[in-house]
């Protein structure tokens, strides 16, 4: 994405982000509270990033790989089992794939 | 308790989801800039969009080479659940039509949680404001320096800065896949990563994630929840609200 492009595209979605959460105080309770829709949500949320692990671990452009991210998401994994903050999984993963890296893998 | 005591147990929380969600700030910004967006352009992300889920999806779009669509239709997906939370938030703020714009900007995960576990309506507001506010000077703050981190680091992936974005989205599904009652949600993770994965070859950056997001609908068009199934949380406020606060827990729901 060109610069323009890009700022185009971080205003045009944080315009949207906005007017999801206006709406929320706008619009009548029930149109928004049954359950259906706040399941579905829910539902859409957990697809949305559990697709963005995928891609982000596990491919590069058009091209599914495996690399040093992936043995640096079983670390993330084991460190949110035993329930350490995000803030430390987040830093985990990245020292893995920057150690596997420097001793050679891809 | 009093309500004197209700309030200040209310700030209590708000400053501790403020400080613990304001830290990983820090891994937004500098995943912003390893993204290959500007400090500016990582800062900006933070002050309009300010909802954590839809920041990280944003850049992930735009790291792996997604388009303005894609990475507009993305984050404004994974914004829809705010929507949901201003029905939860207005009983108990009732503001008028000028702050309306302000408590609307400020309703996140964190402030609706505490704003809503609250014992009565007066705790509540106390919570959802300093929750609120808390956590928006908090996570730009955190985000700025970050985003300079980053910037200074360089090549992203020597840092395995790549592999830090797979974990914090995993870090961001994590309460919403585990624990009781979460099978059907599970299944969409599972599914939503098949999807993803399997359409990569074929459709442009981005598009995979859309397609994942399909699998829910579906999913949650076809099934009913079970009686004895609690459907899964919009909200995964367990460890956030814990009376010691969220130190020590597990990581919790985005800003």
């Amino acid at each position: 994405m060109s610069p323009g492009l890009t700022w185009f595209a971080i205003l045009a979605a944080s315009a949207v982000v906005f007017a999801l959460k206006l709406v929320g105080h706008l619009l009548p309770e029930h149109w928004l509270a049954q359950p259906r829709v706040a399941r579905i949500a829910a539902l859409v949320t957990v697809a949305l990033l559990s697709a963005l692990v995928a891609v982000q671990a596990a491919t590069a452009g058009r091209s599914l790989v495996a690399d040093a991210r992936l043995p640096a998401l079983v670390v993330a994994a084991v460190a949110l089992a035993l329930r350490a903050p995000f803030i430390v999984v987040v830093v985990l993963a990245a020292v893995t794939a920057a150690v596997l890296r420097a001793l050679g893998m891809p | 308790m009093t309500s004197d005591d209700a309030r200040r147990a209310a700030v209590r929380q708000a400053v501790s989801v403020s400080v613990a969600t304001g830290l990983y700030g820090v891994s937004f910004g500098a995943l912003g800039v390893a993204a290959g967006l500007t400090i500016p352009q990582t800062v900006a992300l933070s002050l309009l969009m300010f909802s954590g889920g839809s920041q990280f999806a944003f850049v992930g779009v735009v790291a792996g080479g997604g388009a303005a669509g894609a990475a507009i239709a993305t984050a404004g997906l994974l914004g829809v659940r705010n929507a949901l939370y201003g029905p939860l938030v207005t009983p108990i703020l009732r503001v008028g039509a000028r702050l309306r714009p302000v408590a609307a900007q400020l309703t996140i995960d964190e402030s609706t949680a505490v704003g809503t576990a609250q014992r009565d309506r007066d705790a509540g507001r106390v919570g959802f404001w300093w929750t609120g506010v808390g956590v928006y000077v908090l996570w730009n703050a955190f985000s700025f320096a970050g985003a300079l981190v980053g910037d200074a680091l360089g090549d992203p992936r020597r840092y395995g800065l790549d592999a830090a974005a797979a974990a914090a989205f995993l870090g961001l599904v994590w309460p919403r896949v585990t624990g009781p009652g979460k099978g059907l949600a599970q299944l969409v993770a599972l599914g939503a990563v098949l999807v993803a994965l399997a359409s990569t070859p074929f459709v442009p950056a981005g598009v995979p994630v859309l397609l994942a997001a399909l699998v829910a609908i579906v999913a949650g068009l076809v099934t009913r929840p079970p009686a004895t199934e609690p459907p899964p949380p919009l909200l995964a406020p367990d460890h956030l609200l814990a009376p010691d606060g969220p130190s020590g827990g597990a990581p919790e729901a985005t800003p």
